[in-house]
């Protein structure tokens, strides 16, 4: 047998300079003779170690050996039997912390894991370019199911509901469906014509999506039972972002990162001509490390900005972003101030005219310098400050990347559901909450977290639906 | 897509609404608002419910012709849908237990004091309504104001529609000649509600301010919304619109709702172009 390619094969991406000027798609999938030789590496491990990375148990083995022998479609099937949103998941997942993470070639051979994100899209990407007719419709089971919100884990839930054979409605308070994979993740990294295919086979399948129904206020809980839904889950995502308390916050061209985000992707605004408008261009700052700053740096970059900074207080290791989109940011000259911390956000203010139209805007971020200090209770060596070390960054834009704290507008109009001190649904593990038949998962319950876990709760809580209403 | 039931041009630059839309109508309360769009590229704007009748479906709303979005939605005529309008947002306006009231309104925002004065006043509280405009000719709901308060006191800028002078000034010579409220309620202009707040807080009369600022969601998710409350930051979609007025800090509000006045006059420009170039080919 020939020695195995100690490397994933290389995912075809658009150059920096260029993709950095524009929102086209950065990494453009694998060809036909990629995915097979990269499907080639793969060792085919009896005991699937991958697999149990993955948090909706995707058969991978088994969907790779198909892509092996060029059987696409019947590798996109494998996998959709899992998954309700493969070309998603395919593009987004940190797959080095899941299933790549377990591959033998990585644990076993010091090799790069198998590219099975890139393989995942690979497949979900001929099945939309090349399925023919629609998706069978499953015969109905005679139930009613009501999910809240349209992001990964309603989709996910909605999906594995109406394949076995439950009317299922799902609300949505935007007035498009998706989510945060529509008002969060941007086009250069997730298309959205990729997230209306996947939400035109839920429908396929007899999933009703209703936008523009806010639970909670348009309708309550309690009124979707009395209309007829035996069970209810509630998957609204995350909510208000949080903010730093440090001074200068509320200064004209400070943003969430939701907000600038939701601008940006959901409202257009990176289009010529947007009705909404965006800050563009300038020197901006974007603070926080996780995939959400990322996106609303390289967001920043592609809407003109000149310089873009990202500040995290930790150190390169400790990013909590997809590998990819670090490197990716990198690439296109993102600047990191690593182990560095804003503590005020100095606005502008002219002493001598108070007309001046610059009053009240951002003007800069004071930092200050970091050290890693002891473990925290997670592990994570905990970030000090050096004492005098503070610096100012010219800054325009400051995009505030923190997390976020639940939305309380169905806890608030809900009887019954318990919540915890943070606010997060509280859920047993099959995702039943403290009210009967309602159920819920995703960042609701767990705050802000990943695509895919949101929508292996989903998933959970589909089972659980089914079981109590089909008692199997 | 909810059909537009009724138009009326209230002013040259103020538009009445009558919107069906039976699930909100069947929730709404004074003090909430809805999100619009009028378009399916057009901006979502919050705008205060105005009214609403359970019985017919319908909400009604209000507003001024002043930026690209609400020019677009005036385009707009009975018969036509809007895009999107979603609600009702927002906590309802807590009335409980008010005997004596004062709602002052400033300009469209009597819009959203007119509910507000109707259901204290249908509910047996005295109510003594206070409505300011610049001129005669920018007045709306002057018959609904006097229908339903126990007294109404108009005021204008130029003296060409009630006494000459500010809300303030009203509010003021009813405080001083002994009226007693329980609490006093505005909604107008920033600068106006600041100035009435500071005017309440010398005679410690608790005051409830309704804020209008920029929003995108409306639901709670993007944190355009916030406010500096009390020296916390609140979110006026999911914890407002309402706040107490003496904790709120307008001088930031006011900052705040500048942030897009550069980018809001091109896209007024150039949706003024627009309207004339359809006007020029075709209307």
């Amino acid at each position: 047998m020939a020695a195995r390619e100690p490397k994933k094969h290389e995912m075809p991406v658009q150059p920096p300079e260029i993709r950095a000027h524009n929102f086209d798609e950065v990494a453009l999938g694998y060809n036909e003779e990629l995915a097979l030789a990269e499907a080639q590496r793969c060792l085919g491990c009896k005991n699937k170690p991958c697999m149990q990375g993955c948090p909706v148990n995707i058969d991978i083995p088994e969907f790779i050996s198909h892509i092996k022998n060029n059987d696409i479609e019947g590798a996109y099937k494998v996998i959709s039997e899992s998954s309700s949103l493969p070309a998603v998941c395919g593009r987004v997942c940190p797959q080095e912390l899941q299933c790549e993470h377990n591959c033998t070639l990585g644990t076993k051979m010091n090799l790069e894991p198998v590219g099975i994100g890139r393989l995942e899209r690979y497949a979900a990407d001929y099945h939309r370019v090349h399925k023919n007719g629609s998706t069978e419709r499953p015969a109905p089971n005679g139930h009613k199911v009501a999910v809240i919100g349209s992001g990964p884990s309603g989709l996910a839930c909605a999906g594995d509901l109406a394949k076995k054979g439950f009317a299922v409605t799902v609300f949505e308070a935007l007035h498009s469906a998706g989510g945060v994979l529509v008002y969060g993740i941007p086009e250069f990294r997730l298309p959205k014509s990729i997230v209306a295919d996947e939400v035109r086979t839920l429908g396929e399948l007899g999933v009703e999506i209703i936008t523009n129904v806010i639970v909670g206020r348009t309708i309550t809980i309690d009124e979707l039972f009395e209309q007829g839904y035996e069970a209810v889950f509630i998957g609204t995502g995350a909510g208000l972002p949080n903010f730093m308390n440090i001074p200068g916050e509320s200064l004209c061209g400070v943003y969430s990162a939701n907000e600038f985000l939701t601008r940006s992707n959901l409202m257009k605004s990176y289009l010529d001509n947007a009705a909404t408008p965006i800050k563009k261009g300038g020197n901006v700052v974007v603070v926080g490390g996780g995939n959400v700053a990322m996106d609303a740096a390289r967001t920043a970059l592609r809407l003109g900005a000149e310089h873009v900074y990202i500040v995290y207080r930790r150190s390169f290791d400790e990013l909590p972003a997809r590998k990819e989109e670090v490197e990716h940011a990198k690439e296109e000259g993102i600047d990191f101030r690593i182990l560095c911390n804003p503590v005020e956000i100095v606005g502008y203010h002219s002493e001598n005219d108070p007309r001046d139209p610059k009053n009240g805007f951002v003007k800069g971020v004071r930092c200050i310098k970091m050290e890693l200090g002891e473990p925290d209770e997670r592990g994570r060596r905990r970030p000090v400050e050096i004492l005098g070390s503070e610096f100012e960054i010219e800054a325009d834009t400051v995009i505030i990347a923190i997390g976020t704290s639940p939305n309380p507008l169905i806890k608030d109009t809900t009887n019954g559901l318990e919540v915890n001190k943070r606010g997060g649904i509280v859920i047993t593990e099959e995702g039943l909450t403290s009210r009967e038949n309602v159920y819920a998962g995703g960042d609701a319950v767990t705050g802000a977290a990943t695509v895919i876990s949101a929508m292996g709760a989903g998933k959970t809580a589909a089972k659980a639906i089914y079981k109590a209403l089909c008692g199997e | 897509m909810n059909r537009i039931i009724r138009k009326v041009k209230l002013n040259p630059t103020v538009t009445l609404m009558v919107i069906d839309a039976p699930l909100i109508a069947k929730k709404a309360e004074p003090g909430q608002f809805i999100i619009i769009r009028s378009h399916s590229d057009a901006e979502r704007i919050p705008l205060t419910i105005a009214d609403f009748d359970r019985e017919t479906g319908s909400v009604t709303i209000i507003f001024q012709i002043v930026g690209a979005a609400t020019m677009r939605l005036n385009t707009l005529n009975t018969g036509d849908c809007v895009e999107s309008f979603t609600g009702p947002l927002g906590k309802a306006t807590n009335t409980e237990g008010l005997k004596k009231a004062a709602v002052v309104g400033g300009g469209v925002g009597c819009a959203i004091a007119y509910p507000v004065a109707k259901k204290l006043f249908e509910q047996g509280t005295e109510v003594h309504a206070i409505a300011g405009f610049r001129s005669r000719d920018l007045v709306i709901l002057e018959d609904e104001f006097r229908a339903h308060s126990t007294a109404f006191y108009a005021v204008s800028d130029d003296g060409s529609w009630g006494e000459k002078g500010l809300v303030t000034d009203a509010l003021k010579k009813l405080i001083e000649s002994g009226e007693k409220y329980d609490e006093v309620i505005t909604i107008g202009p920033l600068i106006m509600m600041k100035f009435v707040c500071a005017l309440t807080k010398q005679y410690g009369i608790k005051t409830i301010a309704s804020m209008n600022p920029i929003m995108i969601d409306g639901t709670g998710m993007c944190g355009c919304c916030r406010l500096t409350v009390g020296g916390k930051t609140r979110f006026a979609c999911v914890e407002g619109p309402e706040f107490d007025g003496h904790e709120i800090d307008f001088d930031e509000a006011m900052a705040r709702s500048r942030m897009y006045a550069s980018e809001e006059k091109t896209l007024r420009e150039e949706a003024c172009r627009l309207m004339k170039m359809g006007e020029g080919v075709g209307a």
